[in-house]
């Protein structure tokens, strides 16, 4: 593919709000995660929760968007000066030429729950306050960035479970090809809600302790919630050092199974191999992999042969769950933000929670944050339904 | 800068498909044309391809009826039992165009694209997340995600190959179409689109009058072949969407996002060249020019 450039990025996680607070925290292999006290959930089991959610209000004319997921897009979208680029885009390029494409797994279902509490007693309908439409709705989100901002052209949600807002990276670049938009706003946010605690925690797949990626005890996932952005441009003749690109996409479906990864990463694997190839990059020019890494036994472990047998072990990789909790449609966004910082600040994240590494997984983990020069590096995003994708990024030396 | 300087000064070197001048690097000057090689289409009143075409083309008429939906032929026979509406709905439409085709879905890419997910498992998981006892089923959990039937159709057809699942609310239809397009013309490889909506239950009913099941399935290729039916091309307008004089087939186009494209597909029945506007995301709407092979 041709690179577009990483404009302007933003992250707000459980590690705190922007860049600098996500910097510290990983320079201090500092984790987020705390027991869960969301809401009125009963269950023993860590969560990534973004303080001062609750406290945003939405622009008056955008109130019918309001709810957490909205309110967390709304405080991801104006930090780090993020929405100011993206004015400045939209003033280069035009309303109608500047894309959204966001990725999200539950928008704002939180609010059709408590919705579901408040049912007439007699006739069982929804309070008359409820809005599907601009809050539970899947495109709520990338809807409420393009009036955020007064956009006028195309905007689609892709949801894909946990692969969702690694895939908007690789959408809004085809229409940047095509010529079809000047820029694109990308990005991921997910929210804490009932559906995944409950959901996920059916299934078993959450730990009772801190998520631990690689580790031999690793027992499951910590559900975390962010909102990361990224402007997408083409790049010009002209490249300024020290300028992030993506390079690469590659995408697969596992075609295997519902809930479960294929236990030989297959995937996975071609995911990662169709990236390389996108970048035009062999295996050996990746200085890093930020894994998907949920720290579940057998995502680990599949994602561990998968990375073994493409980067034969030598490529130091290393999950930032640990840190940040796993937040699901908004980890690609969040983790392709990571990786932009690890470009620009020369730092290898670390993997906070990971204490014993498994012998069975023979991938070189960093387990502390370390400085190292890195010129490309690879993303991972795997999720429910066997949706893979993995993302090339890279800096202009 | 106001929108509509910011508009005409970015549109002042643009071709009205979209390419950009040569100030800008793009990779790919093609005219950004797909052939269309299958059609599947359920919806009230029209269980097939096939009906609709002759209803579209004016030679039978349109007899409202709930949208049939034919068990998965696609799935094992435990799983058929179990697929629930919105499964059978996306991988029956998806299923036909493909046969239509005579393509090999083990290996297409594909785009589903869907207003919502699955409104009665939805309602399920909600209700008892209301309840005293939160402990859900996991198969719900897991039927819960927007790309559920992307997920069965990968796993029925063993197809490996990149797969979107994507939403825009009314506007899905175009969004699925806008980003097929782009897959087909840029890897040069043929895409699935699988556009599809069903409906909620009470009370959610109520916030979103979805009435039925409704999708429409394209098999969009690269080049022209000997099965092609016709070729497609779009670009942005701001003109007001074609609507049908038919008022039945009117209130569906209106009704289930998918059937946005009854317009596309009335264009593609009658055979006949045609621009047609399909409704997107105002104030953009989709011009779709169409060529019949």
């Amino acid at each position: 593919m041709s690179p577009c450039q990483l404009t302007a990025y933003t992250a707000t996680s459980c590690l705190g709000q922007g860049l600098a607070a996500h910097r510290d925290a990983l320079l201090a292999d500092h984790s987020g995660l705390a027991p869960c006290t969301f809401e009125t959930v009963r269950l023993d089991t860590w969560v990534g929760e973004v303080p001062g959610v609750d406290a945003v209000v939405l622009p008056p004319s955008l109130a019918a968007y309001d709810c957490r997921n909205n309110r967390l897009a709304a405080l991801g979208l104006e930090t780090d000066g993020f929405g100011d680029r993206v004015r400045e885009a939209i003033t280069r390029h035009g309303r109608d030429r500047v894309g959204v494409f966001m990725g999200t797994s539950t928008s704002g279902i939180l609010q059709t729950e408590l919705a579901y509490r408040r049912r007439d007693p007699v006739s069982g309908a929804l309070p008359p306050d409820f809005d599907y439409r601009h809050t539970h709705n899947s495109f709520s989100l990338a809807d409420y960035v393009r009036a955020h901002f007064g956009l006028e052209g195309m905007a689609l949600v892709i949801s894909t479970a946990c692969s969702s807002s690694a895939k908007v990276f690789a959408a809004a670049a085809r229409q940047l090809a095509l010529g079809r938009i000047d820029a694109a706003v990308v990005g991921g946010v997910d929210s804490l809600c009932l559906t995944t605690l409950y959901g996920f925690a059916s299934l078993g797949l959450t730990s009772a302790r801190p998520c631990r990626p690689c580790d031999i005890e690793r027992d499951g996932i910590s559900i975390g919630e962010a909102a990361a952005f990224a402007l997408l441009e083409r790049t010009g003749d002209t490249r300024t050092a020290g300028t992030v690109l993506l390079e690469g996409v590659g995408e697969s479906s596992d075609a295997y199974h519902m809930s479960s990864p294929h236990p030989e990463g297959l995937g996975a694997r071609l995911a990662m191999e169709a990236a390389l190839r996108s970048a035009g990059l062999q295996a050996g020019d990746i200085g890093y992999i930020n894994l998907h890494g949920t720290a579940t036994p057998a995502n680990d472990a599949a994602e561990g042969r998968a990375v073994a047998d493409l980067f034969a072990g030598r490529v130091p990789c290393s999950s930032t769950k640990g840190a940040t909790g796993h937040t699901l449609g908004a980890a690609g966004g969040l983790e392709a933000v990571l990786c932009a910082m690890a470009l620009t600040e020369g730092l290898l994240p670390g993997s906070p929670g990971t204490e014993r590494l498994d012998p069975a997984l023979p991938v070189d983990v960093v387990r502390r944050t370390r400085p190292g020069a890195l010129r490309h590096v690879l993303s991972n995003s795997f999720g429910f339904g066997g949706s893979n994708c993995a993302l090339v990024l890279g800096v202009v030396a | 800068m106001s929108a509509a300087s910011g508009r005409s000064q970015a549109s002042s070197h643009r071709s009205p498909e979209g390419e950009v001048s040569p100030e800008h690097s793009v990779t790919d000057r093609s005219p950004q044309t797909v052939w269309i090689e299958g059609i599947g289409l359920i919806a009230p009143g029209l269980p097939d391809w096939p009906t609709a075409r002759a209803v579209l083309r004016g030679e039978q008429a349109h007899t409202p009826a709930p949208s049939v939906l034919p068990a998965p032929a696609l799935l094992p026979s435990a799983e058929r039992r179990r697929a629930s509406r919105v499964v059978k709905l996306a991988l029956a439409a998806g299923l036909e165009a493909v046969t239509h085709a005579g393509a090999d879905a083990s290996t297409l890419t594909t785009v589903f694209t869907a207003s919502g997910a699955d409104g009665h498992n939805c309602h399920a998981l909600c209700e008892q997340l209301a309840s005293d006892d939160r402990q859900i089923s996991p198969t719900r959990f897991h039927n819960s995600v927007h790309n559920a039937a992307a997920g069965y159709w990968g796993i029925a057809t063993r197809s490996m190959a990149p797969c979107q699942v994507l939403c825009a609310y009314d506007a899905s239809f175009g969004a699925g179409l806008i980003d097929a397009v782009a897959q087909v013309v840029l890897e040069r490889q043929p895409v699935l689109l699988v556009a599809y909506d069903s409906e909620y239950p009470e009370p959610l009913h109520a916030a979103r009058d979805t009435p039925d099941a409704g999708a429409v399935a394209l098999l969009l290729t690269p080049e022209a072949g000997p099965r092609s039916l016709a070729s497609l091309r779009w670009h942005s307008d701001s003109a007001a969407p074609d609507r049908l004089t038919e008022s039945s087939l009117e209130s569906l186009r209106q009704q289930i996002p998918a059937l946005r494209a009854l317009p596309l597909l009335r264009a593609l029945a009658c055979g006949q060249a045609a621009s047609v506007c399909l409704e997107y995301l105002p104030p953009m709407q989709l011009r779709i020019e169409v060529q019949p092979c």
